[in-house]
């Protein structure tokens, strides 16, 4: 694939969403997100269910239209064809027509754009060699997968939108698709993601957006994301008790599992010391660092619910 | 791009549109869901109602000749309906139209598309229809009454385009084609299309100018020389009036369930 060196990507963001809410008849959907990519970055929306990632993709490709706010795509409207040819997207499709084959597929998106890749390109790109002449109802779900990924990259775009582009695959078939989103990053373009794959995001992304609620709640590089977490967690069994456990200074959560007892900690060393000065019979001790998803669990829970530890 | 620099735009602005057709048409040509019924329906009925029993009666060779023209038109109005109410549902229903609206693919491409691979199947099935009458029905048209039975069938999808679009709107995505049977059955069987409306109660041949396959079939028959009731300019305008009104209520309830998507 050749790379697209455009002299009006230079200082334009690829997508800017400034303060945008979007309402659903009286459900509120997003409200005053905020957002913007920068050239040739791999950016993840990760948050649960309802939180609004669909709705913030939609309103990047103008297939819906704010309440209020502005989004901008490469300084132009997202409905305008103009900005939409230097976009490809990758979206949650149930069922494409069936009897028509990848290669003609190819064949229809590449006539949309003024300098679509070449096909062969394309092809290899997707891996979808040997596949051009079967009928999109003789793929496997891999295989179809493969094919809308392709559709997003016929036009040679400089921003790819890809929702969700990894589901139902396998575990193969998911590592070749990362390594793609990883080239395509390297060619300079940018690419949105949204997934429900921690790991994914964790693996691919320059940068996590996690939105929840209509908001992005919290964003960084995946690292920072996990120490947004609030630090580390120390497993170990005590005769110390929960209140006791509870004053020294750095433990923010305390949790029983059985025997044990998990503390979520802000400085491990500190508290550490302090443990093990007042019960010399401590044992089993294990010190983690937080993953992703803990960090995720962590940003997304509801305010209103509980914080105790799930163990 | 470093290729695209130096190439000329490997596309042009009717490219689109060329392929977007090409494919509409080769993907339901392939569906035999769709190509089979489309096409055998008004071919078998004719068959059994325009010749094999015209044939056995006083008249016969009338009848073989009116229900030439009203079989092409019932041809067009299910290549029509099915070509836009159950692909458009679908595609809806299954997320394939919003990533083609996300692309950039000319929205009037879409359904022009649709349109013209609508009109494609009904010339085909006057085609077909034509080619049963000649041979084994012995009617004769002059050169002129066909382009005229052409003429109609072609200007004909129109109306039931739009209402194929109305009707994408709001039946449910799933049952889509047995809807559309349900109403374009019923439908046909009581504008005389299948039969001749003679044969019908007269509370039946009252009701017909409230359907819009009674005003196509009447212009179909008045176009190789039978006479109508109503004139042409009257039907034409009925039709007229229908699409429009189909065409509105269907962009106001798109609108709307966009909003709500």
């Amino acid at each position: 694939m050749s790379t697209m060196e455009s002299s009006h990507t230079v200082n334009v963001a690829p997508a800017e969403l400034r303060a945008v809410t979007h309402r659903y008849g009286s459900h509120t959907a997003l409200q005053g997100l905020s957002l913007q990519l920068k050239p040739g970055e791999v950016v993840a929306l990760l948050g649960p269910n309802g939180a609004g990632k669909t709705t913030a993709v939609k309103l990047m490709l103008g297939l819906l239209q704010p309440t209020s706010g502005t989004v901008s795509i490469f300084g132009g409207s997202p409905s305008q064809r103009a900005t939409r040819q230097r976009i490809g997207a990758m979206l949650q499709v149930a069922r494409v027509p069936e009897t028509l084959a990848a290669g003609e597929y190819l064949d229809l998106f590449r006539s949309y754009y003024p300098h679509p890749l070449p096909t062969a390109e394309i092809v290899q790109f997707a891996g979808l060699q040997g596949i051009e002449k079967r009928q999109f109802k003789d793929l496997s779900g891999g295989q179809k997968q493969r094919m809308l990924f392709a559709l997003a990259l016929c036009g040679d775009p400089d921003l790819v939108f890809l929702d969700e582009p990894t589901l139902g695959m396998d575990i193969e078939t998911r590592h070749n698709l990362w390594r793609q989103v990883r080239s395509l990053a390297d060619r300079g373009k940018t690419v949105l993601l949204t997934t429900h794959y921690l790991e994914e995001a964790d693996t691919l992304a320059d940068r996590i957006l996690v939105i929840a609620r209509g908001k992005v709640i919290a964003q960084g590089t995946p690292s920072e994301i996990k120490s947004r977490a609030g630090g580390r967690k120390i497993r170990c069994v005590t005769t110390l008790a929960d209140s006791e456990l509870q004053q020294i200074a750095g433990v923010r959560r305390v949790g029983r599992t059985g025997a044990g007892v998990t503390l979520t900690v802000e400085n491990a060393e500190d508290v550490l010391r302090t443990l093990l000065a007042r019960d010399a019979g401590l044992h089993s001790l294990e010190v983690t660092s937080p993953a992703l998803e803990d960090a995720f669990l962590e940003l997304t829970r509801d305010p209103g619910s509980p914080a105790t530890e799930a163990a | 791009m470093s290729t695209a620099a130096v190439a000329p735009a490997a596309t042009s602005t009717l490219a689109p549109f060329a392929k977007e057709t090409k494919y509409e048409f080769l993907r339901l040509l392939r569906a035999r869901s769709f190509s089979v019924a489309t096409i055998g329906f008004p071919l078998s009925f004719y068959l059994l109602f325009g010749i094999v029993v015209s044939s056995a009666e006083p008249g016969g060779l009338d009848r073989s000749k009116y229900l030439l023209a009203t079989y092409s038109v019932f041809g067009l109005v299910g290549s029509s309906l099915f070509g836009l109410c159950s692909t458009i549902a679908n595609e809806r229903a299954q997320g394939w139209l919003e990533l083609k609206q996300a692309s950039p693919m000319p929205p009037a491409a879409y359904l022009l598309s649709k349109l013209l691979t609508a009109i494609a199947f009904g010339v085909i099935i006057f085609g077909l229809l034509l080619l049963c009458g000649e041979t084994m029905g012995h009617v004769h048209f002059t050169a002129a009454q066909i382009l005229r039975l052409l003429g109609t069938v072609v200007l004909g999808v129109f109306p039931f385009a739009t209402m194929g679009i109305l009707l994408a709107c709001v039946v449910p995505p799933n049952a889509a084609i047995g809807f559309v049977n349900l109403i374009y059955l019923p439908m046909s069987f009581l504008s005389g299309l299948w039969i001749p409306l003679e044969g019908l109660p007269k509370w039946l041949r009252t009701l017909a100018p409230v359907w819009p396959t009674w005003h196509l079939g009447q212009l179909a028959v008045h176009s190789i020389g039978y006479t109508m009731s109503w004139s042409v300019a009257g039907h034409v305008a009925w039709l007229t009036v229908f699409s429009i009104a189909c065409l509105g209520l269907a962009l106001v309830l798109f609108r709307r369930s966009a909003q709500k998507a």
